[in-house]
């Protein structure tokens, strides 16, 4: 019995200092086994949020790896430090005043060190989510808020390639603005939205959610896996 | 020279997408008239706008390989652009790569996600595709630009260094060879090779305002109807800082004046000056 826990534990670094865990723990997890309490750097603990950033390096490797924290496996020998929070930068506008149409480039007027990009690739390397960081961030250069907005889909704001680049580019701020520039400017209105308001404000689950909030906990979650997805189209 | 069969791959540069979208169209439609299509990369990267002469800085020199890469990548070998300060860089990097194989397997390791740059590519401006093209240009003139007076405008980037050249640096004629087969009267103006003041124009404007202003007032004194040139920065600054000058003589793109002459309208949208006036005789 003591064999087999020995086997299944394995070695990691915090902050410097050297904890026992068990193999197969998130790094999220592995570092609340070790004693740690998140109160930053942590929220849906699901891969959506992109609030747990982590960066590590492997005992034997000299590079810096990033990562999310409640997605990727510990490993023997990772050296881990947790970042609650990146402090980049973010412009203010009116989305009103900003129309990608009247403008040569809006997504450079707001971000002018875009320009400062050197194609170095750095921030795609960083990326959690496998997005063509460096790639968006050519398109919003040229002025394609459309391809900035479709490349950058997957961007759940946790900061790591801001944070890597040497041109001090603030990819996911801008790349949100590219998705709300596409939203605002580019897609077409949809007369669903228009309808499902209408349901919405005329009371349509007014019943249904004051039946859920009298439910019990168990209730909730019962409701909530034998949910049943609409059909598209 | 260019080998390419149905048409030329084409890099064409953030500013052609934004400020000099008129040099774009016009272009696309004079090489599409002379049945060899630009035909754009599939992926590129921003060249960098500012090649850097330092020796040890190979990080600056990354994106004008990457976009090579991307050339080796298309299975291409030549690659054709429009503006010069995009030509200026990729075509100083590219022989940097080719000069300096050290460097070149530097870079290579530090792109290891990427396959290698081989070197392979060239790297033209499309004034030397119109060199290679002049009988087929002849043909295509419907309305030859009669009368119209045009001083030609180089600038820096197409000449200098020496090594990049595409032409004679004190004395080029690609241009004036190229506006003959149109039928434009050419005037050779000796600032023609003086630089406008280029980058000084974010932060010096004034620089820049006295540098136009010798210009254009040349220009004017050699009684010149429109100004020709393909640099988009060039075109910016003349067209632009003519705002504090007593000239107004339209900058126009030499593909511009060509499509005209193709009989086709093509840019002329995004002027400061208007060149309407100057053109009257030549568009419908
Ligand atoms: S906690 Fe939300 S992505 Fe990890």
């Amino acid at each position: 019995m003591a064999d087999q826990e020995e086997q299944n534990m394995i070695d990691i670094y915090v902050m410097g200092r050297r904890y026992r865990v068990p193999e197969g723990l998130t790094i999220m997890t592995a570092l609340e086994y070790a004693g740690y309490k998140y109160v930053r750097g942590c929220g849906c603990r699901g891969g959506f949020c992109g609030a747990c950033s982590t960066v590590y390096r492997k005992e034997d490797d000299y590079k810096l790896k990033m990562d999310l924290a409640c997605q990727t496996a510990v490993e023997d020998g990772m050296f881990l430090v947790q970042l609650p929070f990146v402090p980049a930068l973010r412009e203010a506008y009116e989305i009103e005043d900003v129309d990608p149409g009247e403008k040569d480039n809006v997504l450079l007027d707001l971000y002018p060190e875009i320009a400062r990009c050197v194609s170095c690739n750095t921030c795609s390397k960083a990326c959690p989510q496998d997005i063509e960081v460096m790639d968006y961030v050519q398109a919003a250069l040229r002025g394609d808020v459309e391809r900035t907005a479709k490349l950058s889909f997957d961007c759940l704001h946790c900061g790591l390639c801001s944070i890597r680049c040497p041109a001090d580019i603030k990819h996911y701020h801008l790349a949100q603005l590219a998705r709300r520039l596409k939203g605002r400017y580019l897609d077409l209105d949809s007369s669903e939205l228009e309808k499902r308001i209408k349901e919405l404000e005329e009371g349509i689950y007014t019943e249904e959610y004051e039946e859920m909030l009298k439910m019990t906990i168990d209730e909730l979650k019962k409701c909530y896996e034998e949910r049943k997805f609409e059909e598209e189209g | 020279m260019i080998q390419m069969e149905d048409g030329y791959l084409y890099y064409p540069g953030c500013t052609l997408k934004t400020k000099a979208s008129d040099y774009e169209e016009s272009s696309k439609k004079v090489m599409e008239a002379l049945g060899k299509p630009l035909v754009e990369m599939d992926n590129w990267y921003c060249c960098g706008a500012v090649q850097s002469l330092a020796t040890d800085d190979i990080m600056h020199q990354i994106a004008a390989v990457r976009t090579m890469l991307c050339a080796q990548e298309q299975g291409e070998r030549e690659l054709v652009t429009l503006c010069d300060m995009c030509y200026n860089v990729l075509k100083q990097a590219n022989k940097r790569m080719k000069e300096k194989p050290d460097e070149l397997e530097t870079m290579n390791e530090f792109l290891d996600e990427d396959p290698d740059y081989e070197g392979q590519v060239e790297v033209h401006h499309i004034f030397e595709l119109f060199r290679d093209m002049k009988d087929e240009i002849k043909k295509l003139v419907k309305k030859p630009l009669d009368g119209l007076n045009v001083v030609t405008y180089y600038g820096c980037m197409l000449l200098r260094p020496n090594h990049v050249s595409i032409d004679n640096t004190e004395d080029p004629m690609i241009m004036e060879d190229i506006l003959e087969l149109l039928g434009a009267n050419t005037i050779v103006n000796p600032k023609r090779t003086e630089c406008c003041g280029s980058y000084h124009t974010v932060n010096r404007g004034d620089i820049v305002e006295n540098r136009v202003e010798e210009i254009v007032a040349r220009a004017a004194e050699d009684g010149a109807d429109v100004i020709a040139l393909s640099c988009p920065l060039c075109q910016f600054n003349l067209d632009y800082h003519q705002r504090v000058s007593d000239h107004k003589i339209p900058v126009l793109y030499l593909t511009e004046l060509m499509a005209l002459s193709f009989g086709m309208e093509a840019g002329l949208k995004k002027h400061k000056i208007n060149p309407r006036g100057a053109l009257k005789d030549f568009l419908e």
